[in-house]
């Protein structure tokens, strides 16, 4: 166990199954795999491969069927529902396709949302949502809905929420899909900068192979809930 | 989650639909005020009930009688042959028992005939003693006037249908002088004031010396007009229509009809009571006192029991009430659970965003109990203002009616601190408990799911 001290995120012999009625869909399917930590990997597949499964099995949103999955040395699968909404919180940040804003909220209060739920005292609170609005560059938008926000701003206003508790791991699912190739590839260069300014590991799902060729360190490939193969992506 | 992350959470959750949660709050104040307004009137008709029942100076009151008296359907007297000697209700008794711990006032009762002169015109009336604790008792609520100015004053209250007879307009006779004719009882003893009587007593007869009647007038100022006589001590309704001082009635020493048996019974010279009305400060020291007046030899009787079923049938009055008012209440709490089950369905996705940012079970259960109690709380709120308004409404929908039938006004609706308490509480605790299924089940919905749903 020592070696695997060095990974941010061990997964080992990890399935996901689900029943539907008699037939068992294996979504994910005795998948390991070892993320280092400060690394910016890509999960890579088709649409149904189980790539944003695994990603939610990482997050601890959800639990694998069987195997175990280590994130900085503590399994998830064993963790109480309490545990996994404290590593929610403290050790991961999330970024959707979707955005998930909510949208009755301003930018600031989005983004203070994860302080709340994590209790964090309110002195300290108001500059820690400076800090990551100000490395999304959206200062100028503290006040506003998200409604009032184009694509981008959107999700990089996701992103100062996912960094704002300032997580260890960064999960982001398909968070160019929504989004033009210009606004993409500006949010990818974000997530770049991030990996390497602060040097939080990133496992991020999409199914562009040539960003993510141009962006990840390493490439997953899955294929109906296996990891079937991994290519090496830009340099570190 | 921090409580007031908590709060300020489920206010802006609450903003938010503000048509659908105001409607739902509206529900449980409409709820809460049915129960407040009949509670109300339940302990308002409850604390009149009381206040009329202490205002006859009936439940705080032992009353007292000589043991051979029998006055009061007893067989107190003494065994033949006992040798015991029926001990004497008279001034010594009396101070003995103003002694007597709780005991507020030890008054006789007084009553006796008088001629009123007014104007030139006679006026065959009662003259009664009002005792000085019917000043605060509520007895002459709400009379023209006011009461005495002094225990001793030369002052007469009259009854309003006495003062008809007097004057066109009562209210006129406030401030006015009337004459009271009365007989005065004066003792004969050794060297009576009429010497030249043959009839002295028989020293050796054990017969009283007897008295002598003497005519006298005083002079009274009229100082107020009571709507109905007040039923003061034990002699009830009906005392008297002149009402004076007790003190003033003592010091008058007015012949009453009783003096004629008194005559008969001897022995001693000084003046015995018939019966004396003793107040104790409350109903629940009535009980103490009665025991200590036996123990000095004397008969008692109090209306202790008689209190204690009026409030058992006010008790299970106010019950009744209580379960339909709740009705109401509970009606309003299937509104909380179906906006929040609503609530449920439209925040579904914002549910998942809240886990997957590090929310647990347990906060999102806190967060739609929150939103629970604070409808519940609000309305509790509203609701009571509402109860009380109704209460309000009905007391002068009451005296409207009242004042046409020539009643004094009355007040029949209360609501009292800790029913304001108990209402906006009892609202919260209906609303969490209707807060609990739509909250346990935003609490259990699987993050993946939720952030799946469009």
């Amino acid at each position: 166990m020592s070696t695997k001290n060095h990974f941010a995120i061990c997964a080992e012999h990890v399935s996901r199954h689900y029943e539907m009625g008699e037939s068992v869909v294996r979504a994910v399917d005795d998948v390991s795999l070892s993320v280092g930590g400060g690394e910016f990997v890509a999960l890579l597949g088709s649409s149904g491969s189980g790539k944003s499964t695994l990603l939610n099995l990482l997050a601890g949103l959800d639990r694998p069927t069987s195997g175990a999955i280590l994130a900085h040395d503590r399994n998830l699968a064993e963790m109480t529902s309490d545990e996994l909404a404290e590593h929610r919180s403290h050790t991961v940040g999330m970024v959707f396709q979707a955005f998930n804003l909510l949208p009755r909220m301003t930018l600031e209060e989005n983004v203070e949302l994860p302080l709340r739920l994590a209790g964090a005292d309110r002195r300290e609170r108001a500059g820690r949502v400076r800090e990551a609005i100000e490395r999304v560059r959206l200062t100028a938008r503290l006040t506003h809905r998200p409604t009032e926000m184009s694509g981008g701003e959107q999700q990089r206003a996701a992103l100062a929420r996912a960094l704002v508790n300032r997580p260890r791991i960064l999960l982001a699912d398909e968070p160019t899909g929504n989004l033009d190739s210009v606004t993409g590839d500006e949010i990818m260069r974000l997530l770049r900068e991030i990996n390497e300014s602060v040097g939080v590991t990133i496992v991020m799902v999409t199914h562009e192979r040539a960003r993510a060729a141009e962006f990840a360190h390493r490439m997953l490939q899955m294929k109906d809930g296996r990891l079937v193969g991994e290519d090496a992506g830009a340099s570190p | 989650m921090k409580v007031r992350d908590l709060t300020e959470l489920a206010a802006r959750n609450l903003r938010e639909a503000l048509l659908r949660n105001s409607l739902t709050t509206i529900g449980i104040a409409v709820g809460v005020a049915s129960l407040v307004s009949l509670c109300s009137l339940g302990v308002g008709l409850q604390q009149f009930a009381d206040k009329r029942l202490a205002s006859s100076g009936l439940f705080n009151a032992v009353f007292v009688a000589p043991r051979m008296n029998g006055r009061f359907g007893r067989d107190e007297r003494q065994a033949p042959g006992s040798g015991d000697r029926q001990r004497a209700l008279d001034e010594t008794a009396r101070s003995e028992i103003l002694k007597l711990p709780h005991v507020v006032e030890a008054y006789p009762e007084i009553r006796f005939t008088t001629e009123i002169l007014y104007a030139g015109n006679p006026y065959m009336s009662m003259v009664a003693g009002i005792p000085e604790s019917d000043r605060t008792d509520g007895a002459f609520d709400g009379m023209q006037g006011a009461f005495f100015s002094d225990p001793r004053a030369n002052e007469a209250i009259l009854q309003i249908e006495f003062a008809k007879q007097l004057a066109a307009q009562p209210q006129s006779l406030i401030g006015k002088n009337i004459n009271l004719r009365y007989a005065e009882r004066e003792v004969l003893i050794d060297g009576s004031p009429n010497p030249t009587r043959s009839a002295k007593s028989d020293p050796n007869s054990g017969l009283s010396p007897g008295f002598s009647v003497i005519p006298r007038q005083t002079q009274l100022r009229v100082v107020g007009i009571v709507e109905t006589e007040p039923a003061v001590g034990f002699g009830g309704i009906g005392r008297g229509r002149v009402l004076i001082p007790e003190a003033l009635a003592e010091k008058l020493s007015a012949a009453q009809s009783n003096d004629l048996r008194e005559i008969l019974r001897g022995g001693s010279t000084s003046r015995t009571f018939p019966s004396l009305t003793v107040l104790v400060k409350t109903a629940s020291d009535v009980a103490e006192a009665e025991n200590a007046i036996k123990n000095m030899g004397f008969s008692t009787f109090s209306l202790l029991d008689a209190t204690k079923n009026i409030r058992l049938a006010f008790t299970v009055f106010d019950l009744f009430l209580l379960i339909f008012g709740s009705l109401a209440l509970v009606v309003a709490s299937l509104g909380i659970i179906n906006t929040l089950v609503m609530a449920i369905l439209e925040r579904r996705r914002e549910i998942g965003v809240l886990k997957a940012l590090g929310a647990s079970d347990r906060d999102v259960r806190k967060l739609f109990f929150a939103e629970a109690g604070a409808m519940g709380c609000v309305g509790g709120i509203i609701g009571v203002v509402l109860g009380w308004l109704i209460g309000q409404a009905l007391t002068f929908g009451t005296n409207v009616y009242l004042h046409r039938q020539d009643l004094p006004s009355i007040q029949i609706s209360a609501v009292p601190w800790w029913m304001i308490t108990m209402a906006i509480l009892f609202s919260i605790v209906v609303s969490l408990a209707a807060g609990l299924y739509p909250a346990t089940r935003a609490a259990r919905l699987n993050p993946v799911e939720a952030l799946r749903y469009e």
